[in-house]
């Protein structure tokens, strides 16, 4: 008998006849923001900034025709000189660079290069405001997992109209195909006493730009 | 290895530990009461995250066989291993396969308990501990004293005494500080992450209907190990299948908070089979039994195989906070430790029986626990699968030879009065200071975890006698 057969089996026989009907899973959970936090889609693109930085990243808003002037703002104020963006990266986000030397993955970059650029910029394919995260999907404008990873900065898009209030909202949106990477905050470990110091593997600083369209 | 109270012993008498580890707890119990507290919802997330876990394993098997499918049809290959021993040949013979000479680990509890690093170094190949904790366990050459923070034993200055020696990069004057140890590490990691060809992991939950793997974590040492390398090896039980894609909505809120007490951890990864362009090129999970089954025959116990591995009942419970990680054995650790590996590993040894009595049955653990595990319930259950374990044997345990002349004593009014009598006589001589640190003969045993203090002079029914009569 092969260990795919014999464990089938044995979970069969462990469960024996006492499976039958048993009631539905009860979701009375929140899918949705309800309550004055929420009221309107400005408090929870509000609510989304608010836990963002909780999550100790930085994180402001924007206008849509400022945007190439807030990343190259970002991008110099951590005196980046050059930086990895995913192939598909809208040109005009970068549009105002001065000084910046933007390397697209295409071919892709290897991973000492990625190691040595100063950061990265990339969009999402969601936002979730209860938890301040933002989603990537490796869709359009976010590229392959690498680039988010192995840069020690990670400069995030996020139009307004792609924050949702709760995870319930996010895990709807997102096609679970694709490989997911959920963000909230820079790297951090819990593995000296207990306490939270930032930066050990991924990105050391993350940083959110809100597009209000 | 002993008996839970033997093992006991050492950490009791430790008082750098104990700080150490007081304060770790204290530290995430606070996080998780707050971050449990936020929600309106949380009792609600509560009940979903239960009834999930139950109607998870009442299918298992549909749920595994679609598991497969899924994975496969994605790309990547799944292998069955009924025991740590065929997990540890599977996982083997797939770095052989690679001929890599160091593979990087993100360590899991499934990792220690498939013995995965001795296999593969008998196989003359390296294992690379990536998180912060896990790499001073190991340069320490220690035992993880806590699932997610493995060296909770150790305080700032004993971790940078650790790193100083084993990182001469981190140079002589490496300060104490949480942020430059992080730093530290960081360096020190950096070079064989860019050079891995094969990483092994665990997985935090496994999505039946879509082939999916989640790994919650926040250092991103799994991101790496899950990104980076040609081929990408993930161990886990069959226990961490859930359902459907749409359960993760209540895990991934149920899991952060009541581990870390963070809304979200840093980092959820999740990945369906291999994607081209975008990670490994091949991806192995290694579907885990080792006692599972057995676990999963008892009604009542099968409770804990819904365990989500988050630490919340070992950061409120009082024997561990006193005790650390150890004495419960190798793997799963605290009160879920204690429910756990007994019926992962049967009862019949002393050691096994010894673990459901280590608790007070306090009940903390049942009310933090996310998914309404209910450990005192299931500490009683196995206290009595123990008992009935041994009463089959042929001499009587010295328990029972006492509960039975307990018995027999107490069925007398005049005969319960002049035991108690002498007894308190006895009991007044055997002790020091108010207390007795230790019983004779037979009721010794009940004495090996505990004190007992002195028996007043006088009984009630002395008193009574005396003063009313």
């Amino acid at each position: 008998m092969t260990a795919r057969e014999e464990m089938l089996r044995r979970v069969r026989e462990a469960l024996g006849g006492s499976r039958g009907a048993h009631p539905p899973v009860p979701r009375g959970y929140a899918r949705r923001l309800t309550g004055p936090q929420a009221a309107t889609r400005a408090d929870v693109v509000a609510l989304f900034t608010e836990r963002v930085a909780d999550n100790r990243a930085a994180v402001r808003h924007v206008g849509a025709d400022e945007l190439g002037t807030a990343v190259a703002a970002a991008l110099w104020g951590r005196e980046a000189k050059r930086i990895a963006v995913p192939a598909d990266l809208p040109f005009g986000w970068l549009a105002e660079l001065d000084g910046v030397r933007a390397l697209a993955d295409t071919p892709a970059l290897d991973l000492d290069a990625l190691a040595a650029v100063d950061g990265v910029v990339t969009g999402c394919a969601a936002a979730v405001a209860r938890t301040g995260t933002v989603v990537l999907d490796g869709g359009r404008a976010q590229g392959r997992r690498a680039l988010t990873l192995v840069p020690g900065y990670h400069l995030c898009v996020v139009h307004a109209d792609q924050i949702v209030g709760t995870v319930p909202e996010a895990v709807t949106r997102l096609d679970p195909a694709r490989p997911l990477t959920w963000i909230s905050g820079p790297s951090a470990t819990h593995g000296v006493e207990g306490v939270r110091a930032e930066g050990v593997h991924g990105p050391l600083h993350l940083e959110v730009l809100v597009v209000e369209d | 290895m002993p008996k839970f109270a033997a093992a006991a012993r050492p950490a009791l008498a430790d008082t750098g530990l104990r700080r150490a580890l007081r304060g770790t707890t204290a530290q995430l119990r606070g996080r998780a009461a707050a971050a449990a507290a936020e929600p309106a919802d949380w009792e609600d997330l509560r009940e979903a995250g239960r009834a999930i876990g139950e109607e998870a394993l009442l299918n298992l098997d549909v749920h595994l066989e679609d598991l497969e499918r899924a994975v496969t049809e994605a790309g990547g290959t799944v292998h069955w291993a009924a025991d740590a021993a065929e997990a540890r040949r599977v996982v083997t013979g797939l770095v052989r396969a690679s001929e890599a000479r160091e593979v990087l680990a993100a360590a899991s509890l499934t990792l220690r308990e498939i013995g995965l690093d001795g296999a593969l170094a008998r196989a003359g190949v390296a294992v690379q501990e990536t998180a912060l904790g896990d790499l001073a366990v190991r340069l320490g050459e220690d035992e993880p004293s806590h699932p997610l923070s493995p060296a909770a034993h150790r305080d700032r200055a004993g971790i940078a005494e650790l790193f100083r020696r084993a990182m001469p990069a981190a140079g002589a004057d490496l300060p104490d500080d949480p942020e430059a140890l992080a730093a530290a590490a960081r360096a020190h990691l950096r070079e064989r992450f860019l050079r891995a060809r094969v990483a092994v992991t665990g997985a935090n939950f496994l999505v039946a209907e879509t082939g999916t793997a989640v790994v919650v974590e926040s250092e991103g040492n799994a991101r790496m190990c899950l990104t980076l390398p040609e081929t990408l090896i993930c161990v886990a039980g069959i226990d961490k299948v859930v359902p459907t894609w749409d359960d993760m909505e209540v895990f991934l809120q149920l899991l952060p908070r009541a581990s870390t007490g963070d809304r979200m951890t840093p980092y959820v990864s999740s990945w369906t089979g291999v994607t081209p362009g975008d990670g490994p090129r091949a991806f192995h999970l290694v579907l885990l039994d080792n006692g599972r089954t057995r676990a999963l025959a008892d009604e009542v116990g099968r409770a804990a195989l819904r365990c989500v591995g988050c630490s919340a009942c070992l950061n409120v419970c009082p024997v561990y906070e006193r005790t650390g990680g150890r004495p419960y054995g190798p793997v799963h650790q605290g009160p879920i430790g204690a429910i756990l590996t007994p019926q992962l590993r049967g009862v019949e040894s002393a050691a096994m029986a010894s673990l459901p009595y280590a608790s007070t049955l306090c009940g903390a653990c049942a009310d933090v626990c996310p998914v309404k595990i209910d450990i005192p319930d299931v500490l009683v259950h196995l206290r009595g699968l123990v008992v009935d374990s041994r009463r089959r044997r042929p001499v009587p345990p010295p328990e029972m030879v006492l509960m039975r002349g307990l018995a027999w004593t107490m069925g007398d009014p005049r005969r319960h009065a002049a035991v108690l009598r002498r007894g308190t006589r006895w009991a007044r001589l055997l002790s020091r200071g108010g207390r007795i640190r230790r019983l004779p003969g037979l009721l010794g045993a009940w004495t090996e975890a505990r004190d007992l203090p002195a028996p007043p002079a006088e009984s009630f029914r002395a008193w009574w006698d005396r003063t009313r009569a």
